[in-house]
C-alpha cells in the first residue's frame, strides 16, 4: 500500500515534467554537443555526462513539490551567504578573481548556489509576507539581495554579480515593485553606458580611477567601447569573435569548416564564446534557428510561470525564466561586441557542469512551480488501493 | 493585523501583467541580437569575410637560387652549396643562452659563432629563426638529432649558401655577398625591387655579384599557407616555384688568376690582360687579395681588422681602382701622337746627345742606347726620355690632352665592374679646377714635360693601361672591355653570349699604328724587357715603365739604395702573339722598382704560362 502510495505520487509528479519545455532543452543539448564537437571534440563525453547530470537535476527538482523547495528556501539562503563569506575568507584565488573554495573533498563555487538561493528566499519572504506585504518588505528584500551581491561583486565576479541581482531583481519586479523606482532606475543605467559611450575616451585613459570598478572592469568597459584600443590584448577576444560571427554569413562556412574557430582565433571557443563557434560554422541561419529554440523555451517558461497557481511559484518561475534570458541576451550581446566581456555562458550550449547544473535546477523548480503538488481532491483515489 | 491595502489577488494580476512585461522585453531582446546578427553576417559579411581570410593565410616567399658563376672553362667561382645549419627559434626557446650552453656540448660552438648569434638575433627582433653555426659536419648533425628532444626550438636546417671555391683567386672580380642593408634596402624600394626581395637577405656588395645582380637574383616564388592564430602553419593552399637566377660564364680564367695571384707572392700589385679581339678580360688580378668567403656569415671583427687595417689594403681592387703615373708605359701613346700630328715620321733622327735644354734646366738620359742615332723606333725600345721632352715640349699640353683624351685616358673604360676610377689626364682646363689659388691653377711648361713621359700628374688604372693598349692593337677601334661571357637562362638552358661591344674609334694611320707596336716588339727584343723576354717560344711587344713615387729633388735615383716604400713602382705593358695579339696585358708592382727588372719578368712567367696552357685550349 504504501509503496504504491508513492508510486502513485511520483506518476503524478512525472505530470509537471513539460513536454514542449523538455524538449527545448534537448534540443539545446543537441545542438551544444553539435557544436562541441567542432569546437573541442575531445570533450563531448565530458559534456554527455554534464548533460545527462543537467537532465536529472532538471527531472529531479521537477518532482520535489513546490511547497517543499519554499521550505528549503531560508536554509540554502544562508548556507550559501556563509560560504560566500568563507570564499572571502578561506578563498582559492585564480587569475585575481577569489571564487573557489575548497572543501577537501571537492572544490565549490558557492556564489553558483546564489543564482538559485537568492530568487528563492525572495519568492518565500514574498510569500511569507504576501497577506500584509508594505512598502518596506520591497527595502527588506532589497537588502536580502544586496548581501550575497556584495559578497560576489568582492571576490570579484562581475558577470556572477549581474546573474544574481537579475534573479532577485526579477523577483521583486514580479512581486511588485514600484514602477516609480524602476523608471528611474532604468533611465540611470541608460544614461550611465549613454555617457560612457560619449566620455568613454577620455574615461579609459589610464590612470583614471573609476569608483566602484576594479581596473579589469574598466578594461572590459573601456575595451567594448573600441576594442581596437588594444586590439591584441583585451580588446582581441571581441574583435576575434566579431570577425568569427561575421564571416559566418547567411549560411556559415560548415561545421567544423569555421576557420577563425578552428585556427584558434576565437578564444575561449568551448566556453564563454561558443556561440561565435556556432555563429561561423553555421551562418545566420544556424544563429536564428538557435534564437528561435531559445525564444520557445522562454516563451513556454513564462507561460507556465504564468499558470502557476502559486503566486511564489510565478515569482520564482519568473525569475528563473528572465535570469535565463538575461543569460542568453548577455552572452550573445558581450559575443558579438554590443557589452562588454563578462563571465556569462551561454545556456545549455557552453560546455562547463556547474552552470548546467543550476540552470536545469532553475527549471526544475520553474516545472515544480507550475503546477499544483496534489490534485485538489488529495491522492483519494489512490488510497482505496486500487 | 491589517489586510494589504490590494486586494486578495490583485498581486496576482499585477504578477501575471509583469510576467507579460517579460515576454515583451524577451521579444525585443531576441529582435535585438537578431538584428545585431543580421548585421554582422549579413550586412557587413564581406568585410569580415575578408578579415577572416587576412588572419588566416600567411603569404610566406620562397627565395630563388642564385645563379652560379664560371670561369670561361666552365670553373666554378660562385656556386651555391647545401649545408647543414644549427638554428633556433627565438621565440619558442625561453632560456636562449642556457640553450646555447647546452648545445656548446653536443656541437662546436665558438665564441665568434655566439656573437654572431647574438647580433643577428637583435637585428631580427624575434622574428623567425636565426643561425647558430653553419657548416655542420655528418657526425655533428647525427649527435644533435640523437639529442634532438633536448632541445625544443632548436632545428637543423638544409641550407643552400653561398661559396666561393677560387677563394682568392677571383675575389676581386667575382666580389661577394652580403646582408642587405639600410642604404640597399632604400634603393631597392626606390626601383620598387622590393618584392622580389622578399624572403632573401643577401645582395651582391662587389664584383659581379653586385653588377649582375638582377640578373643572378631570380625571381622568388610563394606559398600561400594556412596558419592558426599561434602562426603555425596548418595546411598548404597554393605555391608557386620560384625561378632561380640567370648562371654567368665569365671571360675570366680563373687558372691564369691562381698563377697570377701566386706569382705575385703577396706583392702589391695588378694585373689586367684583355683579349683585344673582342674586349673580354681574361684576367684581372689586385695583390693581394682576400678571401671573400669570409663575408658571407658576416664577418668576424678580427677578419675585419686584419683586411680592412692592413697596409697592404687586400680589399682594394688595385687593377679596377689604383691609379698610378703610367711612367713610359705612355711613350707608345706619345709616340703615337707624335706621328699622327706630323712632328715625327718613323726614320727620322733626333740626337740631343742624350740631353734636352729647357728654360736653363738641362735634363739628361745617361742610357747607352739613347747617346745618339735615336729615332722614333729607337726612342721606344730603349725609352729615351730625351726623344719625349722634346717631343712634349713640341706639341703642347692642348694637344696632348687632346689627342690622349681620345684614347679615353681620364675617363673610365666602361667595364662591367663596379667602382671603377677614372684616373686623371692633366691638361690646363684639369688644373685650373683642381687647384684653388691662381698661381697653382696656371700650367707650367715643365709640366708638360713630366708629362710627356708619364710623371707628373698622370695617373691611371692598370686596366686603363691595357685598355689603351688594346685600342693601339686594334687600329683604333675602341672596344668595352666586359667580363661577362655569357648568361645562360635557368628555364630553357640557352645560353645567351655577350658580344664586344665597340664604343669608338680613334682615326689613326696603319703605318703609324704598325711603326709604334714594331718599336714595342723591339723592346722586348732588345731592348728594355729583352732580357727578361729571351727566349720566349712567343713573340710580342711590349713596354717597361717606373713610375716615381716621389720627386727625387735632384738626386740621382738608385733602386738599389732606396727605402721599399720609396721604390719606384714597376709597370709593364704588352700584347702577344705580335702578329695576331689575342692578349694585352698591363701590370704594375708597387714600389718593384724599374719595369724591366721587377715587372717584365713577372709578365714573362705569366705569358709563358699562359701560352703554355693556352696552347691546349686555342686550337
Amino acid at each position: 500500500m504504501k509503496k504504491a502510495y508513492w508510486l502513485a505520487m511520483i506518476a503524478h509528479a512525472m505530470r509537471r515534467w513539460d513536454f514542449p519545455l523538455i524538449v527545448c532543452v534537448l534540443l539545446l543539448f543537441a545542438a551544444g554537443q553539435v557544436v562541441l564537437m567542432s569546437a573541442s571534440p575531445e570533450r563531448v563525453e565530458t559534456l554527455w555526462g554534464h548533460q545527462a547530470l543537467a537532465l536529472t537535476a532538471l527531472l529531479t527538482a521537477a518532482l520535489v513539490p513546490f511547497r517543499w523547495w519554499l521550505r528549503l528556501a531560508l536554509p540554502l539562503y544562508l548556507l550559501g551567504v556563509l560560504l560566500l563569506l568563507a570564499v572571502l575568507l578561506f578563498g582559492e584565488t585564480t587569475k585575481g578573481a577569489t571564487r573557489w573554495l575548497d572543501l577537501g573533498v571537492v572544490r565549490i563555487q558557492p556564489s553558483e548556489l546564489m543564482k538559485l538561493a537568492a530568487p528563492m528566499m525572495l519568492s518565500w519572504y514574498f510569500a511569507l509576507r504576501r497577506h500584509s506585504l508594505a512598502w518596506w518588505d520591497h527595502v527588506v528584500a532589497l537588502m536580502l539581495l544586496a548581501i550575497p551581491a556584495i559578497l560576489i561583486l568582492k571576490e570579484p565576479d562581475l558577470g556572477t554579480t549581474i546573474l544574481v541581482v537579475a534573479a532577485g531583481g526579477f523577483v521583486l519586479f514580479f512581486a511588485g515593485f514600484s514602477w516609480r523606482f524602476i523608471v528611474p532606475l532604468v533611465l540611470v543605467l541608460a544614461v550611465g553606458i549613454g555617457a560612457l559611450l560619449v566620455q568613454g575616451d577620455r574615461w579609459c585613459t589610464p590612470g583614471v580611477e573609476w569608483p566602484m570598478l576594479h581596473e579589469y572592469q574598466k578594461q572590459r568597459v573601456c575595451t567594448l567601447l573600441d576594442p581596437h584600443r588594444d586590439p591584441l590584448g583585451k580588446g582581441f577576444h571581441t574583435i576575434q569573435a566579431t570577425i568569427a560571427i561575421g564571416s559566418g554569413g547567411a549560411w556559415g562556412k560548415g561545421w567544423r569548416e569555421g576557420t577563425q574557430s578552428q585556427l584558434s582565433f576565437v578564444p575561449e571557443r568551448h566556453t564563454d564564446f561558443i556561440f561565435a563557434v556556432l555563429a561561423e560554422e553555421f551562418g545566420f541561419f544556424g544563429v536564428a534557428l538557435l534564437l528561435s529554440v531559445y525564444t520557445a523555451l522562454l516563451l513556454r517558461g513564462a507561460w507556465l510561470a504564468i499558470r502557476s497557481p502559486s503566486w511564489p511559484g510565478m515569482l520564482l518561475g519568473g525569475a528563473v525564466v528572465g535570469t535565463t534570458f538575461v543569460y542568453v541576451f548577455v552572452n550573445v550581446a558581450m559575443v558579438s561586441g554590443m557589452l562588454p566581456v563578462v563571465g556569462v555562458p551561454l545556456p545549455f550550449i557552453s560546455y562547463g557542469g556547474t552552470a548546467l547544473v543550476t540552470l536545469a535546477t532553475g527549471l526544475g523548480l520553474l516545472l515544480s512551480a507550475a503546477v499544483r503538488s496534489a490534485p485538489r481532491g488529495g491522492f483519494s483515489g489512490q488510497r482505496r488501493g486500487i | 493585523m491589517p489586510k494589504s491595502a490590494l486586494g486578495e489577488g490583485s498581486e496576482i494580476a499585477r504578477t501575471h501583467r509583469r510576467l507579460w512585461v517579460l515576454v515583451v522585453v524577451m521579444l525585443v531582446g531576441f529582435g535585438l541580437l537578431l538584428g545585431r546578427m543580421y548585421q554582422l553576417q549579413i550586412g557587413e559579411h564581406e568585410r569580415f569575410r575578408t578579415l577572416a581570410d587576412d588572419n588566416r593565410q600567411a603569404f610566406v616567399p620562397i627565395a630563388p637560387h642564385r645563379g652560379q658563376i664560371f670561369d670561361v672553362r666552365g670553373e666554378a667561382l660562385a656556386r651555391n652549396v647545401r649545408t647543414y645549419t644549427l638554428e633556433l627559434d627565438p621565440a619558442q626557446v625561453k632560456d636562449v643562452e642556457g640553450t646555447i650552453a647546452r648545445l656548446s656540448e653536443v656541437v662546436r660552438i665558438e665564441e665568434s659563432d655566439h656573437k654572431r648569434f647574438l647580433r643577428q638575433m637583435r637585428d631580427q627582433r624575434g622574428l623567425g629563426s636565426v643561425v647558430i653555426r653553419q657548416h655542420l659536419s655528418d657526425e655533428e648533425v647525427a649527435r644533435f638529432v640523437a639529442k634532438k628532444f633536448a632541445f625544443p626550438g632548436v632545428e637543423v636546417q638544409a641550407r643552400l649558401i653561398r661559396e666561393y671555391p677560387q677563394a682568392e683567386v677571383t675575389a676581386h672580380v667575382v666580389g661577394y655577398l652580403g646582408r642587405i642593408n639600410a642604404q640597399e634596402q632604400e634603393r631597392l624600394e626606390a626601383e620598387g625591387l622590393t618584392g622580389i626581395y622578399r624572403g632573401t637577405e643577401s645582395i651582391g656588395k662587389e664584383g659581379v655579384e653586385a653588377q649582375y645582380e638582377r640578373l643572378l637574383h631570380g625571381i622568388p616564388g610563394w606559398e600561400l599557407l594556412e596558419v592558426n592564430a599561434a602562426g603555425r602553419a596548418v595546411r598548404l593552399l597554393g605555391r608557386q616555384e620560384a625561378v632561380r637566377g640567370r648562371d654567368l660564364v665569365l671571360t675570366i680564367d680563373a687558372r691564369l688568376q691562381r698563377f697570377v695571384l701566386e706569382a705575385f707572392a703577396g706583392r702589391r700589385g695588378a694585373f689586367v690582360a684583355l683579349d683585344p679581339r673582342d674586349g673580354g678580360v681574361i684576367a684581372m688580378v689586385s695583390s693581394p687579395s682576400f678571401d671573400p668567403n669570409l663575408f658571407l656569415g658576416g664577418l668576424t671583427q678580427a677578419d675585419w681588422e686584419r683586411l680592412a687595417l692592413s697596409d697592404d689594403k687586400p680589399l682594394f681592387n688595385r687593377a679596377l681602382r689604383g691609379t698610378y703615373p703610367p711612367g713610359s708605359t705612355f711613350k707608345p701613346f706619345m709616340a703615337m701622337l707624335g706621328l699622327a700630328s706630323g712632328s715625327r715620321q718613323p726614320g727620322q733622327r733626333f740626337d740631343r746627345q742624350g740631353m734636352f735644354e729647357y728654360s736653363g734646366v738641362r735634363l739628361y738620359d745617361r742610357k747607352r742606347n739613347c747617346q745618339s742615332g735615336v729615332d722614333l723606333h729607337r726612342a721606344l725600345a730603349f725609352s729615351c726620355n730625351v726623344y719625349f721632352y722634346s717631343l712634349g715640349n713640341e706639341l703642347g699640353i692642348d694637344a696632348i690632352s687632346a689627342f690622349m683624351e681620345q684614347l679615353g685616358f681620364g675617363r673610365r673604360t666602361g667595364i662591367d665592374l663596379p667602382g671603377e676610377a677614372a684616373g686623371v689626364l692633366p691638361s690646363r682646363e684639369w688644373k685650373r679646377q683642381r687647384f684653388n689659388q691662381a698661381n697653382q691653377q696656371l700650367w707650367f711648361g715643365g709640366e708638360t714635360l713630366s708629362t710627356a713621359i708619364g710623371q707628373g700628374y698622370n695617373a691611371y688604372t692598370p686596366l686603363k693601361m691595357a685598355h689603351a693598349l688594346s685600342i693601339l692593337v686594334n687600329g683604333g677601334v675602341i672596344r668595352k672591355p666586359h667580363v661577362l661571357a655569357a648568361s645562360i637562362d635557368p628555364l630553357t638552358g640557352e645560353r645567351v653570349p655577350v658580344a664586344g661591344e665597340v664604343t669608338g674609334f680613334v682615326k689613326l694611320d696603319p703605318a703609324h699604328v704598325d711603326a709604334v707596336l714594331r718599336a714595342m716588339v723591339d723592346g722586348a727584343r732588345i731592348g728594355t724587357s729583352a732580357r727578361a723576354f729571351a727566349g720566349a717560344a712567343y713573340s710580342l711587344g711590349g713596354k717597361t715603365g717606373t713610375a716615381q713615387v716621389f720627386s727625387l729633388q735632384g738626386r740621382r735615383y738608385d733602386p738599389d739604395a732606396t727605402d721599399e716604400d720609396l721604390l719606384d713602382h714597376s709597370w709593364f705593358i704588352a700584347f702577344a702573339p705580335a702578329e695576331e695579339p689575342r692578349i694585352v696585358a698591363a701590370i704594375i708592382v708597387e714600389n718593384g722598382g724599374p719595369g724591366g727588372r721587377t715587372a717584365a719578368p713577372l709578365m714573362r712567367q705569366i705569358f709563358d704560362y699562359h701560352f703554355s696552357v693556352a696552347a691546349g685550349k686555342e686550337k
